[in-house]
């Protein structure tokens, strides 16, 4: 019988099949997407975040494990686990080298995310390069793997797992770890999550999925039915504004709409609703999921000018571009009058002051609502763009609940041979909120644990079974 | 300012979405995904294109041009990417710059009407050689040379005396110099860089020399037949390069011993021209067959199958010029070596005559594509982007 069984094919279940196997276990891997498909999200990221107490080879300066708790505790506003947030922001520190001999190659930040040198370290081709290396290295290892094989439920007994079902083919293993991800791409279940809003309007209906299409939450549910303890709130996840043309799944990074802090940015009723610079973007870009979804028909427009053009991210689609702001109303389809209103307004709030987007600068406005706290610069100079953006959903934050053995939990008490990590159970670390890189620690972390912790059981199962 | 000025013109005519009209398709495809590129960046290590490309807002014929020029067709960004087919934005690096590649060749040889010699390498290749064989051939039979047998004395200038074949090579030798230097002249000057330094200039020097740009940013190496990252291009491309490079050092030796110290050959096989000779003939034969076995089994989405006969033209051209040479060194002594000089002067006159029209090109136009890049990195970036 397989040793360890892992349900998943990211980064976590990697981490967990490679770390069983180092132990010296059999390591099944089931991967619900073909081949091509391979590593939800994980093929999405780009870096992870670490903690370090002095510069190391892509990482500059010092993040302490202190600065980098504070960090989390600020974007989930407490809603996180101290205990397991400290235990991945101190594996984070130490896990390289282990991925280092894995294949994987580290590089400093890309150009343009240079506030992100001191604090996470790239993965040089992003996280598909990364997820190849760990494919190719549980290969070497002797992991077995099967594409095409998404797990539907699981044979349980009190609390033990017994074997994985995926139509009618059935894998016994003596431990399994979950790392099947969260349930992003099932509009059912977001549908359900999200509720009718106070328009009579279903919000998820219009929420874009940046990652896999694979993560549907089967497994999750699954272990919800079975009682498993869970975590976290249906409608928290990593949500970001995206632009609103991307394809419906795995538009990933290319996606993102930068310019939302160089311009303002109003709702299908041509009306500004968030202070567009209040922090940074990097501090801020994972709020305006949520802002945007909380708008009527869940869709919004950044706008710029021409004054903002060279000064960040090219985004992936051409903008709508106008020689007035009028023409730029019309043709956006938004109402000419009231968009004219809220831009004259805006304009006219600007107070004149040294523009550095580099800094938290003095440019801003004055008697508006919501104001605009820094790098308000009047839109004024031809020609004017805009960028349409929706809810992009990263991942969901439902999840089971943990300890620092991943164990899953059925009413407080742990499995002996049923381990979870990454998005599954990210939500225990990360009750909302994000900052760059820390869904890549979680799942980390807690894969590689998972995955220790499993074939450690799967020892202990054999002994068990050699006694008697 | 007027910089900025500038730029936010060209970023205003890049978002609305006009496309220059002077692009083919294929240079239509590569603006297309490198806009998709520059709006990730996830492949900005592995070499010189994407840290380019990032240098830009908006992507011309001369900017895709350039970067189809700097791309080694490693295939790192194509196994790494997120957006790579099945993806709906079916991003493919490596391939749609070959495509460009070689449309460049065309558009860049002299003079121009040749370019179209590209368009069936393989015969253009098979061709040449045939004429020279056959004119190495009916030049010995004119001469009443023996069509086989051991000439009495003086080696091969008892059959091709050293002026006649002087006479022959050096013409269609020069030419192909001139030919290419015209188009790398003008590619050079399509979009200039800036002032080219000396530091800039031993860089790109260095990068050619070293095939930097295979090593896959990490030193790993580059991808053959899938993800896993390799030396073995890297390693027999170098043999078939220096290995050119050592044939081509024993002529100009063997031309000095000749002109300069008064000693033609033969020379024995300690002298300088003969080492140099053996080892290069070596190396391309270990180069040439070692490329060509990573170019029957390379990833087919690296490819682009149009040109393989190109390629393998080449690499068999190559093969046949440096195994020739060594068989005849060995054959010096024998009957055969009439048909065996007429087979390698003929191989390398071939060589010499497709070297503007054929896959050498693509090291002149990367050389110049790297020392763009030496030159360009060296000025400050137009752009301020911040991320996020």
């Amino acid at each position: 019988m397989i040793d360890v069984l892992v349900a998943g094919g990211g980064n976590a279940a990697l981490c967990a099949a490679l770390m069983a196997r180092e132990a010296g276990a059999s390591v099944l891997l089931l991967e619900a997407s073909p081949r091509e498909w391979r590593g939800g999200n994980s093929q999405h990221t780009r870096n992870l975040r670490c903690m370090h107490d002095a510069p190391q080879d892509v990482l500059v300066d010092a993040y302490p494990e202190e600065e980098y708790w504070q960090d989390l505790l600020k974007v989930t506003g407490g809603a996180t686990d101290e205990k397991l947030a400290r235990l991945v922001i101190r594996a984070s520190s130490t896990c390289r080298p282990w991925m280092i001999s894995h294949g994987v190659h580290f590089q400093p930040s890309l150009s343009g995310a240079l506030h992100t040198a001191r604090t996470n370290a790239f993965f040089m081709g992003g996280g598909k390069a990364l997820v190849n290396a760990y494919y190719r290295s549980a290969g070497r290892l002797g992991v077995e793997v099967h594409y095409d094989t998404p797990i539907d439920r699981l044979e349980l007994r009190d609390g033990r797992f017994v074997a994985a079902l995926s139509g009618s083919r059935r894998f016994a293993a003596k431990t399994c770890v979950l790392a099947a991800g969260g349930f992003e791409s099932n509009r059912e279940w977001l549908r359900e999550a999200w509720g009718v809003n106070a328009r009579g309007e279903w919000p998820a209906d219009n929420f874009l999925i940046r990652g896999t299409r694979f993560n549907t939450g089967t497994l999750l549910r699954f272990m919800i039915d079975a009682g498993a303890d869970t975590i976290g709130d249906p409608t928290q996840a990593h949500m970001v504004a995206i632009d609103a043309r991307a394809p419906l799944y795995d538009g990933g990074i290319c996606t993102r709409i930068d310019c939302v802090s160089l311009g303002v940015v109003v709702n299908r009723d041509a009306e500004r609703f968030y202070d567009e610079g209040e922090d940074f973007w990097p501090k801020r870009y994972a709020i305006w999921g949520r802002l945007v979804a909380q708008q009527p028909g869940q869709i919004a427009y950044s706008i710029i000018d021409a004054k903002a053009v060279g000064r960040f991210m090219p985004p992936v689609f051409p903008g709508t571009t106008a020689q007035s702001l009028p023409e730029l109303a019309r043709a956006l389809a938004l109402d000419e009058r009231r968009f004219m209103q809220t831009l004259e307004a805006y304009n006219a709030a600007c107070r004149p002051g040294t523009f550095d987007h580099t800094a938290l600068d003095d440019c801003r406005t004055e008697g508006l609502t919501p104001s605009k706290t820094h790098w308000a610069l009047p839109i004024d100079t031809p020609p004017f763009c805009a960028y349409p953006v929706r809810p992009g959903v990263t991942f969901t934050y439902l999840g089971l609940k943990v300890d620092e053995t991943a164990a899953v939990r059925f009413s407080g008490k742990p499995s002996p041979n049923l381990f979870v990590a990454g998005e599954m159970m990210a939500g225990n670390v990360l009750g909302k909120g994000y900052t760059a890189g820390v869904g890549m620690s979680i799942g980390t972390a807690f894969g590689r644990i998972a995955g220790a912790q499993a074939a450690a059981a799967a020892r202990a199962i054999q002994r068990e079974t050699v006694d008697a | 300012m007027h910089d900025l000025e500038r730029l936010a013109q060209e970023a205003a005519a890049n978002v609305g979405g006009t496309t220059p009209a002077a692009m083919t398709p294929n240079e239509a495809e590569v603006a297309r995904v490198l806009q998709i590129c520059n709006a990730c960046r996830y492949c900005e290590g592995f070499c010189a294109v994407f840290p380019a490309m990032t240098r830009r807002l908006a992507f011309g014929k001369n900017d895709v041009n350039y970067l189809a020029n700097l791309c080694h067709n490693c295939g790192a960004c194509l196994h790494a990417c997120q957006y790579a087919p099945p993806h709906e934005f079916m991003v493919n690096v490596p391939q749609s710059m070959a495509k460009v590649r070689v449309e460049t060749y065309v558009e860049y040889a002299w003079p121009r009407a040749l370019g179209t010699l590209y368009r069936r390498n393989g015969v253009t290749l098979s061709v040449a050689l045939a004429l020279s064989l056959a004119l190495f051939l009916l030049l010995a039979a004119a001469r009443n040379g023996p069509a086989w047998g051991e000439p009495a004395q003086g080696g091969f200038y008892a059959i091709f005396p050293h002026n006649l074949m002087v006479a022959l090579f050096a013409p269609v030798f020069l030419f192909a110099i001139l030919a290419l230097g015209i188009g790398a002249a003008r590619f050079w000057r399509n979009e200039r860089a800036g002032p080219v330094s000396g530091a800039a200039l031993g860089e790109a020097a260095a990068a050619a020399a070293t095939l930097k740009y295979l090593d896959g940013g990490h030193r790993d190496g580059c991808n053959d037949e899938d993800d896993r990252f390799t030396q073995r291009r890297r390693v027999f491309h170098q043999f078939a390069f220096h290995g050119f490079l050592f044939c081509f050092a024993a002529t100009c030796v063997a031309t000095l011993y000749h002109y300069a110290l008064g000693q033609p050959a033969p020379y024995g096989f300690l002298s300088l021209p003969k080492l140099l000779g053996i080892v290069g003939g070596v190396s391309m034969v270990i180069g040439s067959l070692g490329l060509f076995r990573l170019n029957l089994r390379r990833h087919p989405a690296h490819h682009d199958p149009a040109q393989r006969s190109m390629d393998r033209g080449f690499m068999a051209l190559l093969l046949l010029t440096a195994a020739s040479g060594l068989v005849l060194m060995l054959a010096h002594d024998t009957a055969a070596l009439p048909p065996l000089l007429c087979l390698h002067l003929g191989a390398v006159m071939a060589f010499f005559a497709t070297m503007p029209y054929s896959k050498f090109a693509h090291g002149v136009y990367r050389g110049v594509a790297l020392l763009k890049w030496s030159v360009e990195r060296r000025q400050p970036s137009r752009l301020q982007l911040t991320e996020d």
